[in-house]
């Protein structure tokens, strides 16, 4: 017993020593290079090529993204291609820091010139983030933001324009007047924060709506059904229900129209057209927004090359021009805003396939 | 005029181990009597405080949202008291969910039951693979089944990729099973209700259920008595594997989106649900019945926070905590019921 | 469960006693053991070459760096894990007790309290944590399996109570460099030379000392090691209290990793702390094990992890390598038992049933 014991010792002792003498042996750790294999100076105004490109978005699998980072879709890679860099997308599958960071870590190792990144937390990536930019690797958020540590971020839509339109568009259909909730995703999601707070300025022209309740689903169908389920119990005299977020418009109109409050209540937010379809035809959901998500990737991508490349720095008004897109300005808080909400119903909710 | 209560004294001899046996089933019946009485006494608490909690659209809301998770603890129970653990069922739910949905999007005007066979199909394939693993290759349940919900959670996220099912892809015929109620009591809650009856009928009455409680109470023992430990034990996890792919359609049914995500974490739910309800984690007691009205009563917490305008934030603390005060009870009450036998069985008193 | 295959429930021969019992399954795990550690350090080492083929970038001290980094936390954690595992229970809260002390350093650290006296009330709050599932396992007498299950729920409440939806993130950059930087004048990350130097803690404690032949011995016989005087309760007590210690450990590791205390840090953790602890040969029965195993199959898991990262292996499908290899891991010991009994010459020289 004790030989095997000390056997075991020896042996824990010995891997140890091996993975510390790896760890001492500092052969050259890769940095990001800057511009390998870049044609062209960066101050002729041609873009860089054969950038290393690596986009992250939240999570694997989750729809939204797909369409956002593809080729196939016109997303993220499809500009990267068009530009001719090399794109790649990664992630883990959790939407957490934890599961997102060691494919921002693998990325910096493989020789990544440029990050697009959909930030699963405002400041856990923030050390990795800055480290990566401390070695010249381009930044660039987009969807979720990670104010403190990226060059750029490029936004949907600014949070005022989305807080607004979808207080004015619930407004609309509920004429003017009357009680509303509204489902968001998880209490401490930074962008529905932002749109929430934008909302409620809004709402001070709207005297006659009152918003009564703000509950969090998590962007988890079965939270965001139960809490519908008890905002439309503690507030039966609810007209209507804002969810911006893409999970939560699912689950509460599915709430209303499977209940006694079909017909009464009206729900608004942010949704892609085809999970929403249903709704639209019957009616629950009349009018809901998004904009297009390969049109942010495409976006995204033209904005981390031309930054890569020097064309533009992250000063508020210089422009670029992102291919089929048009021209794009730098804006405060070196944000860039892809445009104003696009509103989806009856009318136009068939002519899209995401 | 008072009722006179006589102390009759029991004969030792069998006559005793007749009235040990009543005695231990009155105290199961008590014990999920108990879980009945915490159920009516929170509902009645809450409906004190909001009225609306109890009235008929809300019974429907909670009914529905118990159901998926009723029908799982049904199949959970059955493989816990065999001492076994299946924490497969989230993700065998999730495969179920999107691939049987899926089917409306390709098959247009595949009919219904059909969808459900292949949801149940789905979930007895995952189930076999479960139960040959543990019973055939003599594999400890908790690893094999960890190891199949890391599994099968790949499979389903590498089959659905970035896609989802769409609401409008599927047909009326179809979502409407999960809202569809007479009475205000949703069909889906009753037939769930049904199979749960029958599934604890099975357990305490067919000889085969019975040999399920004694391969959890002593597994040697069970297989020294013949029991064939082996076929049972698969037997088992099948039926919960089948279960938890047409609690897949169900869910689907109910949600009507469906995309990689479907099912996650749930195993542990709905564990908790069926501790909280009486079965023993090492196997050998509890119902089915009782498993249902923990689910039940965890549903019936989290609506109620939600109708009560309580933070959310509260509901973890208090599952867990309910969950401990569940086990120290069943454990003082079967320590105590363990002494009243022994005193029993050594002569005399009622 | 169904009984150990691989325990032997037969006493050596008619003089000998249930210690004999014990001792003589403590003799037969042990080769298996070591069968299963040399099968580890194989896989190890062709992990390692597998990463180095496919990645030229795999063999840098900038990806071990990564690698550390990300596995730090659950290394740490699977130590404990270990030794509760061989003495025959489990601790499934061992993620919401990392969450809850990252949220306890966060509150406190926006209520501006010291940095020294924050570390203090987070230990204490993971003993706390161990305590209480401690005591309701062996003064109870609950299963831990049920009771860390309501304990997961129940920590992972409080750290949600504590938080709420905020994220504190304003860490002082000396503790959040961590993350990034490795110790000076080394490529070592922080998180892996603590692990480093508790393994060999755990190690020591398990392998040398009678503790750790307590451990065994009450995880392969609980009956056996009360008669032969072992006191079961405390050992196992303190096992659980060293668990929520480390994990409380863990939490501020994270919390400073990440520079973000908020209420979800380390989710769902439990399983893939229990699955690596099993992956190093560790029987969920109890009783079987080694502290060298786990290192290895810590190794294993990180490297290959970031082995696939490295290859844009389809990170979707990640999980269905790892449970196969959780479920090789128990299916190997049994081909090999089955193996050996096969062979009546390896029998003869391995079980005591051979004897007499």
């Amino acid at each position: 017993m004790r030989r095997s014991a000390k056997r075991r010792l020896l042996a824990t002792a010995v891997v140890l020593a091996a993975s510390a003498t790896l760890a001492a042996c500092s052969s050259s750790s890769t940095t990001g290079s800057s511009g390998s294999g870049s044609s062209g100076s960066s101050d002729s105004g041609a873009l860089k090529t054969g950038l290393k490109a690596y986009v992250i978005p939240k999570l694997l699998g989750a729809q939204y993204f797909t369409i956002a980072d593809s080729a196939k879709s016109g997303g993220a890679i499809a500009g990267l291609q068009a530009l001719g860099e090399t794109g790649t997308e990664t992630s883990g599958t959790a939407a957490t820091p934890a599961s997102e960071l060691p494919a921002i870590q693998a990325s910096v190792t493989k020789g990544a010139n440029i990050l697009i990144v959909s930030a699963t937390d405002p400041t856990a990536l923030c050390p990795t983030l800055k480290a990566a930019m401390a070695k010249g690797i381009t930044v660039v958020t987009y969807d979720s933001d990670a104010p403190t540590c990226r060059d750029l971020f490029v936004n949907q839509a600014s949070s005022k324009a989305v807080g607004d339109s979808l207080v004015d568009l619930m407004a609309k259909q509920i004429h003017d007047s009357g009680d509303i909730g509204i489902v968001s995703a998880a209490a401490s999601a930074t962008n529905q924060n932002a749109w929430i707070g934008y909302m409620k300025q809004e709402l001070a022209k709207f005297p006659k709506i009152h918003l009564v309740s703000i509950v969090y689903g998590n962007d988890d169908p079965t939270t965001a059904t139960q809490v519908t389920q008890g905002l439309l119990q503690r507030y039966p005299n609810i007209k209507g229900i804002i969810a911006p977020t893409s999970v939560g418009i699912v689950s509460a109109a599915q709430v209303v129209t499977s209940s006694k409050y079909k017909g009464k209540v009206i729900v608004t937010g942010l949704g892609t057209p085809d999970s929403m379809k249903k709704y639209v035809a019957n009616g629950v959901s009349p009018q809901f927004e998004l904009w297009n998500p390969a049109d942010l990737g495409y976006l995204a991508a033209y904005a981390a090359v031309n930054f890569a490349s020097k064309k533009i720095t992250n000063a508020p008004g210089q422009s670029f021009t992102a291919g089929k897109l048009g021209k794009f300005t730098v804006g405060p808080d070196r944000t860039i805003i892809l445009g104003p909400p696009l509103v989806f119903s009856s009318a136009n909710i068939n002519n899209y396939n995401f | 005029m008072s009722a006179t209560v006589t102390a009759r004294r029991e004969p030792s001899g069998p006559p005793a181990r007749v009235s040990s046996r009543r005695l231990t089933e009155r105290v199961f019946r008590i014990r999920e009597f108990g879980i009945i009485a915490v159920l009516v006494v929170f509902v009645a608490i809450t409906t004190a405080i909001q009225p609306s909690f109890l009235n008929e659209q809300n019974i429907q809301f909670l009914l529905i949202n118990t159901t998926v998770f009723a029908l799982l603890a049904l199949g959970e129970t059955i493989v816990v008291v065999s001492r076994n653990v299946d924490l497969s069922i989230g993700s065998v739910l999730g495969l179920s969910a999107y691939l049987s949905a899926g089917l409306f999007g390709e098959h247009h005007g595949i009919p219904v039951p059909v969808v459900f066979l292949a949801g149940l199909g789905i979930g007895l394939a995952c189930g076999i693979a479960n139960g040959f693993m543990v019973a055939v290759g003599r594999v400890p349940s908790l690893v094999v089944t960890l190891a199949t919900l890391y599994i099968i959670r790949g499979i389903d996220t590498l089959i659905v990729g970035g896609n989802e099912v769409t609401a409008q892809t599927l047909p009326n015929a179809f979502t409407n099973i999960a809202h569809a109620s007479v009475a205000g009591v949703p069909y889906v809650a009753i037939a769930v209700a049904v199979v749960i009856g029958l599934g604890a009928y099975y357990l305490r009455t067919f000889r085969s259920g019975r040999e399920l409680y004694a391969i959890g109470s002593n597994p040697e023992a069970a297989r020294l008595a013949g029991i064939g430990v082996g076929r049972r034990v698969f037997t088992a996890f099948t039926i919960s594997g089948g279960i938890a792919g047409v609690a897949g359609v169900l869910w689907a049914a109910q949600y009507q989106t469906i995309d990689s995500l479907a099912g996650t974490g749930y195993e542990l739910t709905v564990i908790s649900a069926v501790v909280v309800g009486g079965v023993a984690i090492f196997g050998g007691s509890g119902s089915a019945v009782g498993a249902a009205v923990g689910a039940l009563l965890l549903s019936s917490i989290n609506s109620a926070l939600n109708v009560l305008g309580i933070s959310q934030l509260w509901l973890e603390a208090i599952s867990g905590f309910l969950l401990l005060v569940a086990i120290t009870l069943d454990r003082v009450i079967s320590v105590k019921l363990a002494a009243a036998l022994r005193r029993r069985s050594s002569g005399g008193g009622t | 469960m169904e009984p150990d295959l691989n325990a032997s429930a037969v006493s050596g021969g008619p003089g000998s006693e249930v210690p004999g019992g014990a001792a003589a399954a403590l003799r037969a795990a042990a080769p298996s053991a070591l069968r299963w550690e040399s099968g580890l350090a194989v896989l190890v080492v062709a992990i390692i070459i597998f990463g180095a083929m496919v990645s030229p970038q795999f063999l840098t001290s900038g990806n071990f760096f990564n690698t550390g980094v990300t596995s730090g936390e659950i290394a740490i954690m699977a130590l404990p894990m270990t030794l509760i595992i061989i003495s025959g229970e489990i601790d499934l809260s061992v993620a919401s007790t990392l969450g809850m002390s990252s949220a306890l350093l966060g509150y406190l650290w926006a209520k501006h309290w010291p940095m020294l006296a924050i570390f203090v009330m987070v230990a204490l709050l993971g003993i706390v944590a161990g305590l209480i599932n401690g005591l309701l396992v062996t003064r109870v007498g609950l299963p831990s399996l049920a009771v860390t299950i309501g304990t997961l729920a129940l920590y992972r409440g409080v750290a949600l109570i504590l938080l709420g939806p905020n994220t504190i993130s304003n860490f002082p950059a000396g503790y959040t460099n961590i993350g990034v930087l490795p110790i000076p004048h080394t490529q070592l990350p922080y998180n892996v030379a603590i692990f480093a130097v508790l393994a060999v803690i755990f190690g020591i404690v398990l392998h040398a000392t009678a503790t750790g032949r307590s451990i065994y011995a009450m995880g392969a016989s609980p009956e056996a090691a009360l008669f032969a005087g072992i006191r079961v309760k405390r050992i196992k007590t303190m096992l659980f209290v060293t668990s929520g210690l480390v994990c409380a450990l863990a939490g501020v590791l994270w919390t400073f990793r990440l520079a973000t205390a908020v209420q979800n840090n380390g989710y769902g953790q439990e399983l893939a702390v229990v699955a690596v602890v099993l992956l190093g040969g560790v029987s969920i029965f109890g009783g079987k094990g080694s502290l060298a195993g786990v290192v290895l199959a810590v190794i294993a898991f990180a490297g290959l992890q970031n082995a696939l990262l490295l290859t844009n292996f389809n990170q979707e499908a990640t999980g269905i390598v790892i449970g196969g290899l959780l479920l090789v891991s128990v299916f190997a010991p049994n081909l090999i038992a089955l193996r050996r009994v096969g062979l009546p010459r390896w029998a003869r020289f391995r079980s005591p049933r051979g004897r007499a």
